[in-house]
């Protein structure tokens, strides 16, 4: 019986191996990244990824090792009576300090730039965040935001590709997440608070915009697009979003809403 | 030198022993035996509890809004047999509420460390038995309400079991922010006194009850791990409570602590603030994340016995062991901002937790390297006991490791509130810690009943068990490598997740499995009670002094006074010709010298 669970114990390393073979080859890994800065995320993710497999498999390794070569059924040795190695003791403390702290100091300048070193370029909109939607406000012809002709669209988020995106992000209510799987860009938005996001985007289309963080019972409807473009299609859309608020808004709804 | 003033309960104890009502033997009793049988017995019944709610979580994310068979038409007559989106929220809530609070943390520290403590270090009872008494009676306040909270107008609490503001405070903006949201933290109040009232016991039982010659490094490692977490929860507790107060406030009086001005939900202004919902996240995981340690060194301390007792070796490394357990208690109180690094935290404070949640996977990685430092070169026997053990090691590897990726701040900027917590929380807290329970279960079983467990059937539950949970939670990394979200009713209409569903499916096949699995443990727990075979005082040749009092130990625990000369890892000494060596046993040639 012995054996049996020494096996056991080597099927985790075979589980790990193939779910994390078997989860790219069919597509249930890290989504595509279109951003210019993500890939210092994933590259980050497979580092550590890599990092952790190799004390993985060792470790999981040394256990069926000692497991099988130990089994009281099959072992006639007698037990190694012993307390300890001062030595080892100092070499498995020194050696995972080295790498923690590694990897610790490697990925500073990674977080510096999502969330520390803001581009220094004008807001491109306002999105604040309510239950169960995302409410966005572009500028008007102005160019300014928080004036009476600001452009109001609702989970429907157009920007332009290939260039520094920055907005503000608010909540109304409760907390939300401000989630771009595909931009690996990730924000809670708190109430009585105003946060900078940025990002930029290298191609064009159609994302998720998800809510990460439990905004009550409707949180799993909210629901976002995000639509990458062209500039000249942007500055369209924004034209087309302008005329027909202002076709079917009465200004003095509008201003109320302010 | 310890000092010990066991005695001066056991009089009590002999006096009153017969003359005892069975009100005052099995329900009022002061006896830390009965009270931690009493944990062990409700924390069981609320694992049960918590374990339903969690299949009920996994059917909706397998098949969101599919008919449930029989309790849908019971539950969702409105919605035509589907659960509701509300109902989702409040089954993640409670699930974690009642696991965490309920089922983990009373269960190490109320079950094991009541029962163990007195015998593992030679003492006939805690320091304070009637406290040890109330830190029981506490509990059912905390039940009833949590009880009462499920049947609450509206459901029951569902703001998460980390109850952020303003969701958990405003009541428009929540359907269970009824009274449901106030019982759910008075409940948690109330387990809050009954582990402070546990926690103050133990240490004073620990510091000041030990049996002549039990010095501190003589202490088994599960001693050490219940006595530091007894300290976690003396410093971490007062300041969750405050919170709960502060939110209590927050919701009936509107203090506005948690609270920012010029809200505006579901179109209604509520009263205005001045407050911040930081301030709460802040304070409440200045208590859970310690939790989190709370929740796992027990266990810790229970696999290193076991480990150490069935490889037939001393423990590889005790001082080691016991330093990590106390670097790992101190870090874990600057690291709480790991859980606010997309929080709107300021970034450079975020930079200073990384580094310290960087540096607690030392003692960690420690830990597991002493572990497998104890079974090389021993003899292993595969007792049920020891695979739970052993299965604790491997998969606390997993858990310790996928840790790392949420601590690296860049990249927990993408699998913050994934899945991938997920499957590090359920690799550390069921396969990590609720493995480990299931081991000290079957190992300390005969003490507290006197029969040993069934080996055949506990071996097959430790094999459903260990199989259907890397079923349920290994594909959860890739899952959360996806950017899969919690906490979603229905995650598939966003484009991204939408092919993850048949992977679902398969996770909660083996949920199920491994809650049916379960059934097998409580025919074997129950039916040994009664029909197991008789243990004798040392079923396992094991050297601690619980294995030297009857099983189970009468009022006072031991028939002799045990004097310890030796730590409790002494297998496989030379000294000796048996492979253990009882730590009460007096060394061959100073039989006569006292101990000093
Ligand atoms: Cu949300
Ligand atoms: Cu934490």
């Amino acid at each position: 019986m012995g054996r049996f669970w020494c096996l056991l114990f080597f099927s985790v390393i075979v589980m790990a191996v193939v779910t994390f073979v078997l989860g790219p080859v069919y597509d249930h890994w890290l989504p595509e990244d279109i951003s210019r800065d993500g890939h210092t995320i994933d590259h980050l993710f497979l580092f550590i990824l890599a990092l952790t497999s190799i004390v993985f498999l060792g470790t999981q390794f040394c256990l069926f090792v000692f497991m099988w070569k130990y089994d009281a059924a099959k072992n006639a040795k007698p037990v190694e009576y012993t307390h300890g190695s001062h030595t080892l003791e100092v070499i498995w403390t020194i050696i995972p300090t080295g790498i923690l702290l590694f990897i610790a100091l490697y990925q500073m300048n990674a977080w510096a730039d999502s969330k520390m070193r803001r581009p220094d370029v004008a807001p491109l909109l306002e999105v604040t965040a309510r239950q169960f939607e995302w409410r966005l406000r572009y500028p008007g012809p102005d160019g300014e935001i928080g004036t009476q002709d600001d452009i109001h669209t609702v989970n429907d988020l157009h920007i332009p590709v290939n260039e520094d995106i920055l907005f503000s992000l608010k909540s109304m209510d409760v907390l939300h997440s401000f989630f771009l799987p595909n931009l690996r860009v990730k924000q809670d938005a708190v109430p009585g608070m105003k946060q900078w996001v940025w990002f930029r985007a290298l191609e064009e289309g159609e994302y998720d915009l998800v809510c990460a963080e439990l905004c009550g019972w409707g949180h799993y409807k909210m629901k976002g697009r995000i639509t990458v473009e062209s500039r000249a299609q942007f500055d369209k859309w924004l034209e087309e979003q302008y005329l027909a608020q202002e076709a079917t808004q009465d200004p003095a709804l509008a201003a109320s809403e302010n | 030198m310890s000092t010990t003033v066991a005695g001066s309960h056991s009089h009590e104890a002999s006096s009153h022993g017969h003359s005892e009502s069975f009100i005052s033997t099995y329900i009022f009793s002061k006896d830390h035996k009965i009270i931690g049988i009493q944990f062990l017995f409700s924390t069981l019944l609320w694992f049960l509890v918590g374990g339903l709610l969690a299949l009920a979580v996994r059917m909706q994310v397998a098949w969101p809004w599919a008919e449930i068979p029989i309790l849908g038409k019971l539950l969702f007559a409105a919605e035509g047999g589907q659960m509701s989106p509300e109902f989702y929220t409040m089954l993640f809530t409670m699930h974690a509420s009642v696991m965490i609070f309920f089922v983990i943390i009373p269960i190490l520290a109320g079950a094991f460390g009541n029962y163990l403590i007195p015998l593992m270090i030679g003492a006939d009872d805690m320091a304070f038995p009637t406290l040890n008494m109330l830190s029981y009676w506490f509990m059912w306040p905390a039940f009833i309400l949590m009880g009462m909270s499920f049947f609450a107008e509206g459901g029951s609490a569902s703001s998460g079991w980390t109850a952020y503001p303003p969701l958990s405070v405003i009541s428009e903006s929540a359907p269970g922010s009824g009274s449901a949201q106030d019982l759910w933290l008075l409940g948690l109040i109330f387990v809050g006194i009954s582990s402070m009232m546990g926690s103050v016991n133990y240490m004073t039982t620990i510091i000041q009850m030990r049996a002549p010659g039990m010095t501190m490094f003589r202490l088994p490692l599960t001693i050490w791990a219940m006595f530091i977490t007894a300290v976690l929860q003396a410093f971490a507790l007062p300041v969750l409570t405050a919170a709960l107060f502060m939110q209590l406030l927050d919701r009936n009086f509107a203090t506005g602590f948690f609270i920012p001005d010029g809200l505006i939900v579901n179109n209604i202004d509520p009263a205005p603030g001045g407050g911040h919902p930081l301030l709460w996240q802040h304070l409440f995981w200045f208590y859970s994340h310690p939790a989190v340690y709370i929740m796992i060194l027990p266990a810790m301390g229970m696999v290193s016995d076991i480990i150490s007792c069935f490889a037939r070796k001393p423990i590889f490394g005790y001082k080691p062991m016991v330093y990590s357990i106390c670097g790992i208690a101190g870090l874990g109180f600057i690291v709480w901002g790991h859980h606010m690094f997309v929080s709107g935290m300021n970034p450079a404070l975020g930079m200073s937790f990384m580094v310290a949640t960087m540096m607690i996977a030392l003692p960690s990685a420690v830990k597991v390297f002493n572990w497998l430092g104890t079974i090389w070169g021993g003899q292993i026997h595969y007792t049920t006991a020891m695979l739970f053990a052993l299965s604790f090691v491997s998969m606390f590897i997993i858990g310790g490791l996928s840790g790392i990726f949420m601590a690296a701040t860049p990249v927990d900027i993408f699998i913050h509130d994934t899945y991938f917590i997920v499957a590090h929380f359920h690799y550390v807290l069921f396969a990590g810690t609720a493995m480990g329970v299931f081991g000290a279960i079957y190992f300390w079983f005969p003490k507290m009943f006197g029969r040993l467990m069934n080996e055949p059937l506990g071996k097959l539950h430790f094999l459903l068990t260990f199989l259907f949970l890397n079923g349920t939670f290994f594909p959860m990394h890739i899952l959360g490598a996806v950017g899969f979200p919690r906490r979603l009713a229905d995650p598939y209409h966003y484009e991204t997740f939408r092919h993850l569903q048949p992977l679902n499916e398969f996770m909660t096949y083996c949920a199920i499995g491994m809650v049916a699995a379960q059934i097998i443990f409580a025919v074997n727990f129950i039916g040994s009670m009664f029909f197991g075979r008789p243990a004798g005082r040392n079923p396992w040749n094991a050297n601690g002094l619980e294995w030297t009092a009857p099983s189970p130990p009468g009022h006072g625990n031991f028939d002799f006074q045990p004097v310890v000369y030796r730590g409790p890892y002494e297998y496989g000494s030379p000294e000796v010709d048996s492979d253990y060596y009882l730590q009460t046993q007096p060394p061959p040639e100073t039989k006569e010298e006292a101990v000093v």
